[in-house]
C-alpha cells in the first residue's frame, strides 16, 4: 500500500464549500414548519425567585408558548440535567435545572423559553417576561469562596467546595529537607472564554410515529448529547438521534452538554413542532462555559545546579455557578505536572470552588496551559535566582530523551502509570534556539537598548498528553461505483478530519482522495462514538480508519485473487484498481467488487463472503501519546505606556508523524494566537456582585491580525509507539506553552526594572504600575 | 407593548440578479440575505458590528451586514461571499488561495474574511503584509491565527499582479 498523502500537505477537502459559502451550519438549516426560540436569562448572580409574569408575552401576537420549569410535564419540574461525568470524588456534582427552579446562581442562568413565528418576535416576548427576584449574597472570586463563612454560590449547600484533589509521588518532604534552595511563587492565572466564531444552536424535531427526536446541534460530542439527552427525557437512546453539521469553532465549550439541549426538544415535543434556538454572542459571552481563574501556590526544591527535587503546592479552581463537565477541567490540570521535567517528588492539592459566575469546563488545552505556566514560571525563577540562562535551566531538568518510556509518577484512577510514551525535549528545544535565532538575541537586545527599546525573549517547553481513549470508531465502505465512505461519529470544528481521515483511507486502500469521501458526527449513522476533545481525532479516529481500510483491502485482494483466479501476493492496487503483476489486462476495481457483494435479488453473494465490501474497527492507540514543544517568544516592551509587542515568535513542535503538516501548523499557529490572547488580551471582568462588564467584542479583546507576530514552525517527528501510524495530537500544543513564552519574554525585556509577573493578562496598566513600583 | 412594525418596500440587486421584498424597518442586511434570500453564507457571529463574519460588499464597499438595515440597501448593489465565484463556478484567485494557504478551518469568519479582502485588494492591488492585516483587523478568526490568511491575501495580490503583467 501507499503513502501518497500520508505526510503531504494534502489542500483540504472541506474548504471548496466553505470558502463559497456553501457551509451548512445549524442556523442555516430550516425545517418546515420551524418556530423559533428566545430565552429569558436571570439579571442576578445569585436570586430566588419569587415569580415570574408570562403573560404579557404570551398575549403578543406570533407568540406561541412561553415555556417555565414549571409548564413543562410533571416529570422534569424537579429533575436537574444529568452530571455527564459522574466521580466519587465530587462532594457536590451540582447541576442546573434547565430552566431555573426557584434560585438562579449566575448572571445568564435560564429562566424561561419563548418560542415564537420568528426570532424576533420571540425577543420582544422576552422582553416581557418579568421575574420578581429576591436577591441573595453572591460569591465571586474562586479565593474568597473557599474561605469559611463565605457567601454561599447556592444557598443550600453547605460550603462552596465542589471537590478536593490532590496527586503526590515521590519523597516530597524529603526533597524538600536535602534542597539547597526552596522557591515559592504564586500565579494567578485567567483564561477567558472560547469564543468560537460561531455561537452554540440546537435545532429540535420531534416526530415520535415515525423517526423520534432529532436534535441538530453545534456541539463537538454528538454522542454526550444524545446519552444525557436520552437520560433526561427518560428516552430510548435509539429514538435519539444528534447530529452535528458544519460546526463554526469548538475550543472546548461545545463538548458539554447544556440547558438549551434539553429545553429546545422539550418545547418541540410539545408544540409537535421544530424549534430552532441560535445563541446570540451577549449569551455566549454569559452562558457559555468559561474557563476563568485558577491561583496556585506553588514552592519548588531545587539543588545548589537548579535541578528540581520536588515540587509542592495548592490551587484554588474557579468552577462557576455549576459543574456542568465533571471533574475533567481540574484533572487536566494537575495530570499534566510536571510537564517535560523529571520531577522526583510532587505534591498538589486542589480545591474546586463554586463561584455565582458562568459555569466552567476545558477551553483549547483544558488545564493544561496552567500547569504549563505554572510549572515554566516555576522554573524561570530556578533561572533568575541562580543566575542561569533559560534554556540552560531547562536542559537540566528535562526528562533525557533517552529517557521513554518515562513515568512521571502520578496514576490515572485505575491505578495505571501516568507515561510519557515517547519524546526529546531537549532536541526539540535544539530546533526553536536555532529557529529563533537565539544565539543572536543578546546583540539584539543590547542593540535596541542602545535605542531606549525595550527587547525581550521567553523560552517555555510543553508536554501535551493527547488522544486520550477510550476509542473512536470508523467504517470503511465502498459503493458500488468505487468510490469510498468513511463513516465515523468523531465531529469536526474546522479541523479538517475529512481530509486527514481520506488521506489515511486513500493511502491503505490505494484509491486516489479525490474518491474517498467522509460522513461524521451523525447519531443515526454511525452507533459510537467520544467526541472532539483533549487532541484525540487523528490518534483514534485514523487508527480506526487506518484498521478498517486494511480489512477492507484483504476483503478485496481475497475475491480479486479469486476472480482473477491468482495469488494474493500477485496482486497490486491502483487508483482503485486491482491487477495482477506482470499481467495488464487483468484487472477489476473495487468498484466491481463491492457491487459483486452487495447484489440485488436473484443475484448471489460469493461463497464464503459476508455482504457488503465494508468494514468497522475502533481499534484505538494503546495508550495517550505524548507530544511536546518548545516556543520562543521575542517582544518588546514600551517601558513609557506598558505596550507589548510580539515581534516574532517560534515553535518546535513534535507530534509524530504527520499526517498532514499544512494542518499541523494551522492548528499550532492558531494555537499559539490564542494563548497570545491568553497573555495580553483576554479578560472576562465580573464585579464584585457577580454582573459581567464586558461582553462584547469591544471590550472584551481578542487577538486581531495586526497585533500577531510572524509565527514560525519547526517540526521534530518522534513516532508514538503506541499506535501503527506513530501519529500524536496536535490540536493544542501551540496553545499549552505560549502564555507562558510571551510573559517570559515581557519580563526579561523588564529585567532592568526586576519585573516579575505573577497573574495574566498582562495589560499595559498593570505593566506600568509594576516598572513604576521597581522604583529602577 | 405595540409593537407597529413598520414595513418598506425595497429593491436592490444581490449577487448581479435584482431583488425585490417588503422588510421590516428593524431587520438588518444580515438577516434580510440569510432569512428572505437564503443566502447563507453570510454568517453573524457577534451582531455588534466587530467580528466582521457578516462582512458584505455594498457598492463596493466591505459593509458589516448587521450594522446596516434591509431597507438601507435599497437601490445598492450587494454582493455575498456566494457571489464571488465566476459564473460558472470558478473559483476567484482569492478564494483559491485561501485553500492552497489552509487560510481555513471552521470557515466561520471566511466568508467575511474572502468579502473586505476582496474590496480591499481591488484597492490595494499591492499591498505589504501590514497593510492587509490592517484590512483584516477588523475582522476575528479563532482558529488560523491570521498568518495563513495574509498569506493567501499576498499570493491572490501576486497572482493577479502576474496576470495582468502576461
Amino acid at each position: 500500500m501507499g503513502v501518497r498523502y500520508f505526510g503531504a500537505e494534502v489542500r483540504r477537502v472541506e474548504d471548496a464549500r466553505l470558502v463559497t459559502g456553501n457551509g451548512r451550519y445549524v442556523d442555516d438549516i430550516e425545517l418546515p414548519g420551524m418556530l423559533e426560540a428566545a430565552i429569558v436569562r436571570s439579571t442576578e448572580a445569585h436570586a430566588r425567585i419569587r415569580s415570574i409574569d408570562a403573560a404579557a408575552a404570551r398575549a403578543l401576537p406570533g407568540v406561541h408558548a412561553v415555556f417555565t420549569l414549571q409548564d413543562f410535564p410533571p416529570e422534569y419540574r424537579d429533575r436537574p440535567m444529568v452530571q455527564p461525568y459522574p466521580a466519587p470524588v465530587l462532594l457536590q456534582p451540582t447541576t442546573q435545572y434547565p430552566l431555573a427552579k426557584d434560585e438562579v446562581c449566575f448572571v445568564g442562568q435560564a429562566i424561561a423559553l419563548v418560542v415564537a413565528e420568528t426570532r424576533h418576535v420571540a425577543e420582544d416576548a422576552a422582553g416581557l417576561v418579568a421575574v420578581d427576584y429576591e436577591t441573595l449574597p453572591a460569591v465571586v472570586d474562586c479565593r474568597e469562596a473557599v474561605k469559611s463563612g463565605a457567601p454561599l454560590a447556592h444557598a443550600d449547600s453547605p460550603d462552596n467546595i465542589v471537590a478536593r484533589l490532590r496527586v503526590a509521588f515521590g519523597e516530597v518532604d524529603a526533597a524538600f529537607a536535602d534542597s539547597a534552595h526552596v522557591f515559592e511563587e504564586r500565579f494567578l492565572q485567567h483564561r477567558g472564554g472560547c469564543h468560537a466564531m460561531e455561537c452554540r444552536g440546537v435545532i429540535a424535531e420531534d416526530r415520535p410515529h415515525h423517526d423520534g427526536l432529532t436534535i441538530i446541534s453545534a456541539t463537538q460530542c454528538p454522542y454526550l448529547v444524545r446519552r444525557n439527552v436520552a437520560a433526561y427525557l427518560g428516552r430510548d437512546e435509539g429514538r435519539v438521534r444528534v447530529v452535528a453539521p458544519d460546526v463554526g469553532g469548538g475550543f472546548g465549550p461545545k463538548a458539554g452538554i447544556y440547558a438549551e439541549e434539553i429545553v429546545v426538544p422539550l418545547a418541540a415535543s410539545a408544540l409537535g413542532r421544530p424549534v430552532k434556538w441560535i445563541e446570540d454572542r451577549r449569551e455566549h459571552f454569559v452562558t457559555t462555559n468559561t474557563q476563568r481563574d485558577q491561583e496556585w501556590t506553588l514552592e519548588a526544591a531545587v539543588d545548589a545546579d537548579g535541578r528540581l527535587l520536588g515540587v509542592r503546592g495548592r490551587v484554588i479552581h474557579d468552577n462557576g455557578a455549576f459543574v456542568p463537565y465533571g471533574l475533567l477541567l481540574p484533572m487536566t490540570t494537575l495530570t499534566p505536572l510536571p510537564g517535560p521535567y523529571a520531577v522526583p517528588a510532587l505534591d498538589v492539592a486542589m480545591e474546586v470552588a463554586f463561584t455565582n459566575t458562568a459555569p466552567n469546563s476545558p477551553i483549547r488545552g483544558a488545564g493544561r496551559p496552567n500547569a504549563a505556566f505554572a510549572m515554566e514560571r516555576l522554573v524561570a525563577r530556578i533561572a533568575r535566582e541562580l543566575g542561569l540562562d533559560q534554556a540552560e535551566v531547562r536542559r537540566r531538568n528535562y526528562v533525557p530523551a533517552d529517557g521513554f518510556p518515562y513515568d512521571t509518577g502520578q496514576k490515572f484512577r485505575d491505578g495505571s502509570p501516568i507515561r510519557y510514551d515517547s519524546g526529546d525535549f531537549e532536541g526539540c528545544l535544539d530546533k526553536v534556539v536555532e529557529l529563533a535565532d537565539y544565539a543572536g538575541f543578546a546583540g539584539r537586545q543590547k542593540a535596541a537598548r542602545e535605542e531606549g527599546r525595550y527587547l525581550g525573549i521567553g523560552v517555555s517547553s510543553c508536554i501535551e498528553d493527547t488522544g486520550v481513549g477510550p476509542y473512536e470508531g470508523a467504517t470503511v465502505r465502498v459503493q458500488p461505483d468505487g468510490k469510498v465512505l468513511i463513516r465515523t461519529g468523531a465531529a469536526s470544528q474546522g479541523q479538517g478530519h475529512e481530509t486527514m481521515l481520506a488521506q489515511v483511507c486513500a493511502d491503505r486502500l490505494d484509491v486516489a482522495i479525490g474518491d474517498v469521501y467522509v460522513m461524521a458526527a451523525d447519531t443515526g449513522a454511525f452507533p459510537h462514538g467520544i467526541g472532539t476533545i483533549g487532541s484525540r481525532v487523528a490518534v483514534n479516529a485514523s487508527t480506526a480508519v487506518f484498521d478498517a481500510a486494511e480489512s477492507v483491502r484483504d476483503k478485496a485482494l481475497s475475491l480479486a485473487a479469486e476472480r482473477l483466479e491468482a495469488s494474493v501476493e500477485d496482486l497490486e492496487v491502483e487508483d482503485g484498481v486491482i491487477g495482477v503483476a506482470g499481467v495488464p489486462e487483468m484487472t477489476v476495481t473495487y468498484g466491481d467488487l463491492a457491487r459483486q457483494l452487495a447484489p440485488m435479488a436473484g443475484g448471489a453473494l460469493p461463497r464464503g463472503f459476508a455482504p457488503g465490501l465494508e468494514a468497522t474497527s475502533y481499534r484505538t492507540s494503546d495508550g495517550m501519546p505524548t507530544a511536546s514543544g518548545s516556543n520562543i517568544a521575542e517582544v518588546e516592551v514600551d517601558i513609557g505606556t506598558g505596550e507589548v509587542r510580539v515581534l516574532r515568535y517560534s515553535v518546535a513542535h513534535d507530534c509524530g508523524n504527520m499526517i498532514n503538516p499544512m494542518m499541523v501548523d494551522g492548528q499550532i499557529v492558531g494555537g499559539v494566537v490564542h494563548g497570545i490572547g491568553n497573555a495580553l488580551f483576554e479578560r472576562l471582568v465580573y464585579d464584585e456582585s457577580g454582573q459581567p462588564l464586558n461582553n462584547n467584542y469591544g471590550e472584551y479583546l481578542l487577538p486581531i491580525a495586526t497585533e500577531m507576530p510572524p509565527i514560525a514552525i519547526t517540526h521534530q517527528e518522534t513516532p508514538s509507539p503506541l499506535n501503527p501510524l506513530g501519529i500524536k495530537g496536535a490540536g493544542e500544543g501551540g496553545t499549552i506553552p505560549a502564555t507562558s513564552a510571551i510573559v517570559a519574554a515581557i519580563e526579561n525585556a523588564l529585567e532592568p526594572f526586576g519585573v516579575v509577573i505573577r497573574s495574566y493578562p498582562v495589560s499595559p496598566e498593570e505593566l506600568c504600575d509594576l516598572i513604576d513600583a521597581s522604583g529602577a | 407593548m405595540e409593537n407597529p412594525r413598520h414595513t418598506h418596500r425595497i429593491a436592490l440587486t444581490v449577487n448581479g440578479a435584482p431583488v425585490e421584498a417588503e422588510v421590516e424597518d428593524r431587520l438588518h442586511l444580515g438577516d434580510f440575505l440569510r432569512r428572505e434570500l437564503s443566502l447563507t453564507g453570510t454568517h453573524l457571529g457577534c451582531e455588534h458590528g466587530v467580528c466582521g463574519a457578516c462582512t458584505v460588499m455594498v457598492d463596493g464597499q466591505a459593509v458589516r451586514s448587521c450594522l446596516m438595515l434591509a431597507v438601507q440597501a435599497r437601490g445598492r448593489a450587494v454582493t455575498t461571499v456566494e457571489g464571488l465565484a465566476a459564473d460558472d463556478g470558478t473559483l476567484s484567485p482569492l478564494q483559491e488561495a485561501f485553500r492552497e494557504h489552509h487560510a481555513l478551518q471552521c470557515g466561520f469568519c471566511t466568508p467575511g474574511m474572502l468579502t473586505s479582502l476582496t474590496a480591499f485588494l481591488r484597492d490595494n492591488p499591492a499591498p505589504t503584509d501590514r497593510e492587509v492585516r490592517e484590512a483584516i483587523s477588523g475582522n476575528i478568526c479563532r482558529c488560523t491565527g491570521y498568518q495563513p490568511i495574509v498569506a493567501a491575501a499576498l499570493a491572490a495580490a501576486g497572482a493577479k499582479a502576474a496576470e495582468e503583467e502576461n
